[in-house]
């Protein structure tokens, strides 16, 4: 007891030495004409000092809370394409409670347990080189040019009867690459919703993306016609209900050409033999 | 309050209004001001940085070598608004998302830089922390109003609130696309300083050229 207090006192002691010397070179610096060599560089150094105490200081205190409202908001665009977000939703909980994160691997289609899913960053590791995977040019059609090596998917349960399977999405529309969730039912074929969360796209024509009312449209929809093919695109002009191939088709954004061609390259891509499409055919031949 | 308290505070409301008289911190007014939620962030955001700017300058004014001043006014702008990032991503992080790079940019805003250098440098720190809200609040007010035009005839609502029902929601007001596009706050702004002039005509430059007749030889041009 005694000799820790001793301890303490001793450094006190020497705290204080330091900040009557760091005094005297203070009283010296302050005196110096404003102009002199002397004065710029100190003035130049104590002040980056404290400005970086200042920010570092911020973004450490404030990293937890930052990832996670990040974590939760990621959490929030996957319950919303799996309908299951209401506005009193708690949102940790529902995701805990129904949605099993997942490992694939694109290229066999199978699921990978020795990657922790709940852990796994799927953009970040697109833009990790000893993570991801170049995509040769003439196959990427959604303009991404890089995709992980491993994919993170959803599954959206109830007990232990599956109800949606999410994939994550991304692909270049005009401005911006937009990145997104794409819902499918259990049969790996109808489209249950998509939810484009990340787009900096033109506010009210690409923007658009986000309308509720637009996303609407997508639900029911087909993906693969009966050949195999990823039939599944966004049409000008409206989708003619009468005809057999309605159901492939979904309407266009009014004013939003580009990036409604980017939705369909994305779906292209994604739902074709680079992406999904493999792991998607072993779901509906297991049943 | 004090007569040269007030005159700090409540000039920059319309007598010296940063946006419309000084024009600066226009481009920032352009590419926020579609939502109100966002403008009033934005706005909280820029008047607490230009006060704790103006605040922290003025007080190391008398020591700063005048070589490096700017440099000095930087670090202490880019430093706070960095501060003010993190915590709109700890504390509103949606619409810290909405607002993007913007909150970052307010590091070159003509207003904060304008500030320190024309009033912060000049004065002390508790008047300057003043000018600096004052001049926020200027800011601020030409946003709100900005805002209040574009979110109403782009979309209809206001903060979220239904103000003219649209017609694919069964109303009758189709909206304004125009309004959501940068250039509307343009023609916005435009005519409220056009509206400011015309009850203050002081605040009209004179022309910087003289206009001459042509018979007295080389025109008017310079």
């Amino acid at each position: 007891m005694l000799n820790a207090e001793k301890k303490t006192s001793k450094y006190n002691e020497q705290l204080c030495q330091y900040y009557e010397q760091f005094k005297v070179y203070r009283d010296k610096v302050l005196v110096l004409s404003n102009d002199s060599l002397e004065k710029t560089i100190a003035v130049a150094l104590a002040l980056c000092l404290v400005c970086a105490v200042l920010v570092s200081l911020a973004t450490v205190a404030l990293r937890p809370l930052q990832s996670y409202n990040k974590a939760l908001d990621m959490k929030k665009n996957i319950l919303d394409v799996a309908g299951l977000l209401q506005d009193n939703t708690d949102i940790d909980q529902a995701f805990k409670e129904r949605i099993e994160s997942k490992i694939v691997d694109l290229k066999t289609g199978e699921y990978i347990d020795s990657i922790n899913a709940d852990d796994y960053d799927q953009r970040k590791a697109a833009k990790d080189p000893a993570q991801n995977e170049l995509i040769p040019v003439d196959k990427d059609i959604a303009s991404i040019r890089m995709k992980a090596k491993y994919t993170k998917i959803y599954l959206v349960k109830k007990g232990d009867q599956l109800q949606s399977i999410i994939l994550p999405v991304n692909g270049y529309g005009l401005w911006s690459t937009m990145y997104g969730f794409l819902a499918l039912e259990p049969d790996a074929q109808t489209v249950q919703s998509i939810n484009l969360y990340d787009q900096a796209e033109t506010p009210g024509l690409g923007g658009e993306v986000v309308n509720p009312i637009w996303r609407a449209l997508w639900k029911g929809k087909k993906v693969y016609s009966d050949k195999g093919d990823v039939a599944l695109t966004l049409v000008k002009g409206g989708v003619d209900e009468s005809r057999a191939d309605a159901v492939y088709k979904v309407d266009g954004l009014a004013g939003a050409t580009l990036t409604s061609r980017g939705v369909s390259n994305l779906v292209q891509y994604w739902m074709g033999a680079e992406g999904f499409a493999t792991y998607l055919n072993k779901i509906r031949t297991k049943g | 309050m004090d007569k040269e308290t007030k005159k700090v505070l409540f000039e920059p409301l319309v007598d010296n209004n940063p946006i419309t008289l000084q024009v600066l911190g226009v481009c920032s007014a352009l590419a926020v001001t579609s939502q109100m939620s966002t403008s009033l962030i934005m706005a909280l955001a820029l008047t607490s940085v230009t006060a704790c700017s103006s605040a922290a300058i003025s007080a190391v004014r008398q020591h700063t070598p005048s070589s490096i001043r700017i440099i000095v006014q930087m670090i202490i702008i880019a430093s706070l608004v960095i501060v003010v990032d993190q915590l709109l991503k700890a504390f509103a992080f949606d619409v810290s998302k909405k607002l993007s790079v913007f909150v970052g940019l307010i590091i070159t805003n003509c207003i904060v830089m304008g500030r320190a250098e024309a009033y912060a440098m000049k004065n002390p720190p508790l008047q300057s922390f003043l000018d600096g809200i004052g001049n926020g609040m200027g800011y601020s007010l030409i946003l709100i109003m900005v805002a209040a035009f574009r979110e109403t005839l782009g979309s209809g609502k206001l903060l979220g609130f239904e103000v003219l029902p649209l017609v694919k929601d069964g109303g009758w007001y189709i909206p304004n696309g125009l309004m959501l596009l940068p250039p509307s706050a343009f023609f916005i702004i435009g005519l409220i300083i056009w509206g400011f002039r015309t009850f203050k005509p002081n605040q009209v430059e004179r022309n910087e050229f003289k206009i001459m007749s042509i018979s007295h030889g080389e025109g008017g041009h310079h």
